[in-house]
């Protein structure tokens, strides 16, 4: 299982403004081991962010985004106490969901 | 079994069916993820013009509605961070392609409505190149490009 995501949600003015840092190798697939042999790409592929069980951001994502791939977007109609809920899954189709409170 | 379960089962097809089982709390959201869209033929593109090719996007239009932010020089390639701001009314998605790269498709943003065109994230870059912010408004695409010259490259090794 890999590592828990930080999220980090502040609200201002309506706005609310999402922060994440996930945990994950995003291995690309183009790098040689010591001993040569090509390492297997293994990167998360798709993301998404619900705001009460509504998609306020979804992603898909390429091997070239950068390891422990960090994530900032903002969105409008979320107040203090509301829970984000954010999932990513890898192509080797490992998944974590991870939930944070509008602060 | 309840009746209402069967009966979505029965006659409820694809993402209908999908929203009335997240509705119901049978799938949970995170589940719907496996229903998501990857697109393949993009991110495999080699070049530009084909990763472009299978986003539908072979003619974007140059716009300065489309703002990108990167670093003038990155001395690591391995983190690089990129920010795009679309001030194109209707911005459905933003894209981040690295002309560059083995496989230029970086990353692609879905905005939907009430989210705000401005994502930023941080990629990996194997030499300079220029970084390409692409976004898709009512349907049309438009693009900003901004070059970044990197000291040491983040892909390879």
């Amino acid at each position: 299982m890999a590592d828990p995501m930080r999220i980090r949600v502040a609200e201002r003015d309506g706005v609310v403004n999402v922060r994440i840092l996930m945990s994950h190798e995003m291995e690309t697939g183009q790098r040689k081991d010591s001993a040569g042999n090509l390492v297997p790409a293994h990167f998360i592929r798709n993301v998404v962010a619900t705001h009460q069980g509504r998609t306020v951001l979804s992603a898909q994502w390429g091997t070239a985004v950068a390891k422990n791939p960090f994530l900032e977007f903002s969105f409008k109609g979320g107040k203090k106490g509301d829970k984000i809920s954010v999932t990513w899954e890898d192509n080797k189709g490992e998944k974590r969901t991870d939930e944070a409170t509008i602060g | 079994m309840n009746r209402s379960r069967r009966n979505a089962l029965k006659t409820g097809g694809g993402a209908g069916l999908l929203a009335m089982l997240i509705a119901a709390g049978i799938v949970r959201p995170g589940d719907a993820l496996a229903q998501q869209q990857w697109n393949q033929a993009a991110f495999n593109g080699k070049t530009l013009r084909e990763a472009l090719q299978a986003l539908g996007a072979q003619s974007p239009v140059a716009s300065d509605g489309v703002v990108i932010k990167v670093p003038e020089i990155a001395e690591n390639g391995a983190v690089v961070p990129v920010a795009v701001e679309s001030r194109i009314a209707g911005t459905q998605s933003i894209t981040v392609l690295i002309e560059k790269n083995p496989l230029p498709l970086a990353a692609s943003f879905e905005i939907p409505a009430g989210t705000e065109p401005n994502v930023s994230t941080r990629v990996k870059m194997g030499e300079s190149s220029d970084v390409y912010a692409l976004v898709k408004a009512d349907g049309k695409f438009f693009f900003a490009k901004k070059e970044v010259k990197i000291t040491i490259g983040g892909c390879g090794g």
